[in-house]
């Protein structure tokens, strides 16, 4: 049970919330940047001018909003103190996301429940009011706890989905008078579809929220725990993964690959050699040893990782680096082609003449006009992570086991499979959190490749 | 041609050996094989003897890259790196956690990955190039919309998600083939129908979207509006003219995968329970059986730079414009 939280609590800062906010920080400054420059600017009103990019970043956001919510950590104080102790907190590491959906935690039930069910999956032994033992479907304790009479669930399913509509509508209304002054400085952007995807998302996500305090509104799993609550947990595992592999991807393909390019000669054929070596072997297999082998060391090293969540934070960032490490090559070697032909160019070639060092070069003449390739497959592998982390987690050399992830769900749920009557929700909620994530990085990813490369620009 | 081919080949030597290194610093260095036998053993109440003789019986008690106390030449040989890693380039692969000779099982193994990866392959490219080609021919009008949103969708799938819901609907639902396990002979069919048909399915979104691409690049060439402006109908170009040209870059692109085809699937092997390579190496990691993990490591390896070796003679068969200097 959650002690009281307005008593104060300990900030916790695991490493990929740390890592993952200063992420934002540099998105935003990068941002702010484009804001100043046009010619920085242009690509991406090319991008936010397509209806694709409009939808899609709204949907996006709503998942990074989520994410970031559960990257805040802290660790509640405990209510019940002996006086004259020094403060104590709780063992178990909270995020905001988990404070906010505090019920979704604590309403955990005995085993599996269906949707909006009343009852349990499986029949118990329950004792009857007149004292005799019967096999049938036990109540819930949390789903439709509320109902008197579970014939009433349907009206009652009802009526709170109307109030939740009517709260989303007037702050989705809310949310298109704030928006007038942004409206006004960009009229180019999409809003209005931007507003109407905002729309068909609180549509859909305000009912389950408000409906989540009364029903597990995707279920329940085999240890009772709320599926709609591993589902939001999830993402925040899924966006880690996309994006902050790009930490390790970044310096390593941006820098090899343009040095390579740009120096030729020996430098060329080490940095051709290091990355034919590291691609030849096969992405899952090199994964799989390189876990294998931070397992054994975790496991050797028990000291070093005193929480189950900073184990479980650690291995995260480690698969965050090895999935970097693997992937890093395709970027180099694109980017070795480009800066080939960048560095035969008249403007590099006058550099040189000026006696410009080889550093001033690399970062002020060859970078920034390679940055349109390194922006397009960024956001071009997110989504290609976010599936690949499913499939590690199934494999077993994914995140820990005790991080949700829909890796793990879908793991999880596999089994479940056989048994009949079939326990569907848990694939479901996965299947469906995660297909829109994905489809929605594949449409963003389109539109950026379309504003930001000048060959497609002509047609 | 033969030089040629020679010499891409010694090229292949020098990236074996780093990978060889790579495998060895990722087995032997990051952790020592005590950590290993550690593992394997499970951390509590296990005895120094007990690790002696787990690495005594592996081989891995051994110095790991200089033996100082071994006479003459077995200063180098007689260590894991020699025994373990350079032994790998002479496909002596040692044992697996089992006991069983790992490449003995490996070539036992081969042919169940190969009848799954073989028809998946053909097939695939079949349908990727037959999905391609129609959406091509139909550029710019609601059916090419409509089969990129298609593709899209598809490519946004986990491919878990493809095994599950095949397995579900065809074979618990509808009964028509078994859930999954293998046979020899033509009994296996039964069995490979559905692996190889969800094996397309999941590769269909990205594969054709790509393909498209090529053959939209291909149109938007000189030879084909010379081509339309003899008056050719569209079918005699897009067969005729389009077809053969874009399936170059198709089918070169192809050949550096057709050795890989050996490794098998390791998700579809897996859910099957089709003894193959792939499944092999699932089992491999999931028992954290070092010796098969770095054995696989290193068959693929070799097998990529063999698909590599094969793209580079390819280009040159079909493409007449490419000089071997």
């Amino acid at each position: 049970m959650m002690p009281a939280m307005s008593m104060g609590f300990l900030p916790v800062a695991l490493w990929t919330d740390v890592l993952l906010w200063l992420l934002v920080a540099a998105v935003a400054a990068y941002g702010w940047r484009c804001s100043r420059k046009p010619h920085l600017a242009a690509p991406w009103a090319r991008v936010l001018r397509t209806r694709r990019a409009a939808v899609t970043c709204v949907v996006l956001s709503c998942y990074v909003l989520v994410a970031l919510m559960d990257s805040v950590h802290f660790r509640p104080r405990l209510e019940r103190q002996e006086p004259g102790t020094a403060t104590a907190y709780a063992g178990h590491v909270w995020s905001l996301l988990d404070l906010a959906e505090r019920h979704l935690y604590e309403h955990s039930e005995k085993t599996y429940s269906a949707p909006f069910a009343t009852r349990l999956f499986s029949k118990e032994l329950v004792e009857l009011p007149d004292g005799s033992m019967e096999r049938e479907y036990p109540r819930l304790r949390y789903g439709g706890a509320q109902l008197a009479n579970e014939a009433d669930r349907g009206a009652d399913v009802a009526w709170r989905v109307l109030l939740a509509l009517l709260g989303a509508a007037a702050l989705w209304g809310a949310a298109g008078f704030a928006c007038r002054p942004l409206v006004r400085r960009y009229p180019a952007v999409r809003w209005g579809v931007a507003w109407a995807t905002l729309g068909a998302v609180l549509a859909v996500m305000a009912p389950l929220l408000a409906l989540s305090n009364w029903y597990h509104v995707l279920g329940t799993d085999k240890v009772g725990q709320d599926v709609f609550y591993q589902t939001l947990k999830s993402i925040r595992t899924s966006l880690i993964i996309g994006t902050l592999t790009t930490l390790v991807l970044l310096p390593l393909g941006l820098g090899l690959g343009v040095m390579a390019g740009y120096f030729k000669g020996w430098v060329d054929d080490a940095i051709q050699y290091v990355y034919t070596t590291i691609h030849s072997i096969p992405g899952v297999l090199l994964i799989a040893a390189a876990v294998l082998m931070m397992q054994v060391y975790i496991d050797s090293h028990a000291a070093l990782f005193p929480t189950t969540a900073q184990r479980a934070d650690l291995r995260l960032l480690f698969l965050c680096a090895i999935l970097g490490f693997t992937s890093w090559t395709g970027m180099a070697r694109l980017l070795r082609g480009e800066a080939l032909k960048l560095s035969e160019l008249e403007f590099v070639q006058a550099a040189h003449a000026f006696g410009v060092a080889h550093r001033r070069v690399l970062l002020h003449h060859l970078a920034p006009n390679v940055a349109h390739i390194v922006i397009i497959s960024v956001v071009m592998d997110f989504s290609s992570l976010v599936l690949a982390e499913a499939v590690l987690s199934y494999v077993g050399v994914g995140v820990d086991p005790s991080t949700t992830s829909f890796g793990t769900m879908i793991n999880a749920a596999r089994l479940e499979m056989a048994r009949e009557p079939m326990v569907w929700w848990s694939l479901a909620a996965a299947f469906c959190f995660m297909f829109v994530l994905v489809l929605a990085a594949n449409l963003f990813a389109d539109a950026v490749r379309d504003g930001f490369d000048p060959r497609g620009r002509a047609s | 041609m033969l030089g040629y081919i020679v010499r891409r080949a010694l090229y292949a030597i020098p990236i074996l050996i780093g990978v060889n290194l790579i495998t060895f610093t990722l087995f032997f260095v990051v952790n020592t094989p005590d950590d290993m036998a550690r593992m394997q053993l499970g951390t509590k109440r296990v005895t120094p003897e007990a690790i002696e003789l787990w690495k005594a019986e592996r081989g891995y008690d051994k110095p790991l890259v200089w033996n100082a106390r071994a006479p003459g030449a077995a200063k180098l040989t007689d260590t894991v790196f020699y025994r373990k890693s350079l032994r790998l380039f002479a496909l002596d692969f040692g044992a697996a956690e089992d006991g069983r000779n790992i490449a003995a099982e490996i070539r036992k193994r081969m042919w169940p990955s190969l009848a799954i990866a073989v028809p998946v392959f053909l097939v695939g490219l079949l349908a990727n190039v037959t999905f391609a080609l129609l959406m091509a021919f139909f550029r710019a009008t609601y059916l090419d919309f409509g089969g990129v949103v298609l593709c899209v969708a598809m490519m946004s799938i986990s491919t878990l998600f493809y095994i599950i819901g095949g397995q579900y609907l065809v074979s618990k639902l509808l009964h028509l083939v078994p859930i999954s396990g293998y046979d020899h002979g033509l009994a296996a069919a039964k069995f490979l129908v559905l692996p190889v048909v969800i094996g397309v399915l999941s590769g269909i979104g990205s594969g054709s979207r790509w393909y498209r691409t090529l053959f939209l690049e291909e149109m938007g060439k000189d030879y084909v509006r010379t081509a339309r402006a003899k008056g050719l109908p569209e079918t005699a170009v897009m067969f005729g003219h389009v077809l053969k040209n874009a399936l170059i870059p198709i089918l070169t692109g192809c050949v550096a995968v057709i050795p890989l085809l050996f490794m098998g699937s390791l998700l579809t092997e897996s859910f099957f329970g089709i003894p193959g390579l792939g499944g092999y190496t699932i089992d491999a990691i999931q028992a954290q059986d070092f010796a098969v993990v770095r054995s696989m490591v290193f068959i693929g390896s070799v097998l990529y730079i063999l698909g590599l070796l094969l793209t580079d003679i390819s280009y040159t068969l079909v493409d007449p414009r490419i000089r071997l200097q």
